[in-house]
């Protein structure tokens, strides 16, 4: 198999099968972004830093600029595109609106996907559990501290109420 | 920043990978978390021709007893080590030193494996297997050889692996009865490769320290095992003064580079304070 040959996968994304076809190389963000045409994923610094590009693979974080396209086939990938119910905000997204928890949103999704994960495992996390889970998600805009507090309200909200849907 | 072209590979068995990596040579790379290779594939800084990747062979993570060991798979990630209560119990020194890694998103995916092949001087798993005297068991389609961690980093981001071969499982003592330990570090950045790493265990009778082990990250191009160093301090009366003297003559005896952002007698006054740092509450955990 040589190398520049495009091979065609078979990407599950947010429960959809999309058929692409890829260089091995293609970073898994850009098939998203370019092949899947969801852009909802943003791509950054393009070597795992700033956490723009976060998505999960089978429900935990990954950097979709660490992963390869092709390294994905087989596995459930879940971009920014699957987080709201049917148009309505998660409970996480409404408190980042409530909370003034972005400005200029390019880290938004990263920051949401990462969050999604970590409050299903850490349901009463402390502000510095959060700060820590944050750490890798970098935002030029805000000075964090509403992100903060946008992630203690929701993991409250969800704590409260499981099924909670924004209104 | 993209990759270059790479042929990519995904076989199903570790007897596949091991035969891959016979064929392919030198010029491929094994991928396992990708959070170190990742980026240096994006960068350039790495070009392999081909990429086999190890991410199905999921037999390889996991964490067991092997009698007075713990054996950790090489697909274990950092995450799985940090939370593992078997580790928690059996090596908290290694599991509080997996939970500092990076940020959580790559604790979720860079694994045990990938990190010691990787070797970076400052990272904390390749300082955790210098410092509990690790072994590092590696297999390639000839055989197995089983490494201590102390042959197995030869420099920085330079191992004693072959091009055909693989790490499969590292065993790391189990803490003993009386024995406690720290982990320490100091970065600028939340997340970034510490300046330096310390990770110490103590084991106490009574007031005296009776077995001590002591490892530096980022005081050199592997992580430096000062079991030899502070050999004389076994066998005394462990407080804080002693503590002090031991953390003073280790930071004493380093020789490390002397570098633009860290000049070398900052590195040396850190590491006496981690050290310091280390030994005060390794004892505080023995004594407990």
């Amino acid at each position: 198999m040589r190398a520049m040959e495009k091979r065609s996968i078979t990407l599950t994304v947010n429960g959809q099968n999309h058929e692409v076809m890829v260089e091995p190389r293609k970073l898994l963000v850009d098939a998203l972004r370019e092949d899947c045409r969801l852009t909802g994923t943003h791509v950054g610094c393009e070597h795992g830093v700033c956490g723009a590009c976060t998505v999960l693979v089978d429900g935990s974080t990954v950097r979709s600029c660490l992963t390869y396209a092709i390294q994905m086939e087989g596995h459930e990938v879940s971009t920014i595109e699957s987080v709201d119910a049917g148009g309505k905000l998660s409970p996480l997204q409404q408190a980042l609106h409530e909370e003034h928890g972005l400005q200029c949103g390019f880290c938004t999704p990263g920051i949401v996907m990462t969050f999604e994960a970590f409050l299903k495992h850490h349901s009463d996390p402390s502000e510095d559990e959060i700060r820590e889970a944050l750490s890798g998600n970098l935002c030029r805009c805000t000075g964090y501290q509403n992100i903060v507090k946008a992630i203690q309200k929701a993991a409250e909200q969800m704590r409260k109420n499981p099924d909670y849907v924004a209104p | 920043m993209k990759p270059a072209a790479f042929a990519y590979h995904r076989p199903e068995s570790i007897e596949e990978t091991l035969r891959q990596l016979a064929a392919l040579g030198s010029s491929a790379k094994v991928i396992a978390g990708g959070q170190s290779l990742g980026p240096m594939l994006n960068m350039r800084l790495a070009t392999p021709s081909d990429l086999i990747d190890l991410n199905d062979l999921t037999e390889l993570a996991y964490v067991r007893e092997v009698g007075d060991m713990l054996e950790i798979g090489a697909l274990t990630r950092h995450a799985q080590i940090a939370a593992s209560r078997l580790v928690l119990d059996k090596c908290p020194l290694l599991a509080h030193a997996a939970k500092t890694i990076g940020h959580y998103a790559i604790r979720q995916r860079g694994t045990l494996g990938g990190s010691l092949a990787h070797a970076d001087p400052a990272a904390q798993l390749p300082l955790m297997a210098v410092t509990l005297g690790a072994q590092i068991e590696v297999i390639s389609s000839r055989g197995k050889r089983i490494l201590a961690a102390a042959d197995f980093f030869e420099s920085a981001m330079s191992t004693a692996l072959t091009s055909d071969e693989m790490i499969k499982c590292v065993r790391f003592p189990k803490q003993g009865a009386q024995e406690g330990s720290s982990f320490q570090f100091f970065n600028r950045r939340h997340g970034d490769y510490a300046i330096v790493a310390v990770g110490v265990t103590v084991a106490v009778q009574g007031e005296c320290a009776v077995r001590l082990r002591l490892g530096l990250g980022g005081v050199g191009a592997v992580p430096l095992d000062c079991m030899d160093m502070v050999q004389p301090s076994v066998d005394r009366v462990a407080d804080a003064a002693w503590a002090a003297e031991v953390a003073l003559a280790v930071s004493q005896a380093l020789n490390p580079e002397d570098e633009l952002r860290v000049p070398a007698v900052y590195r040396k006054e850190l590491a006496h304070t981690l050290v310091e740092r280390a030994l005060v509450r390794a004892l505080e955990r023995a004594k407990e």
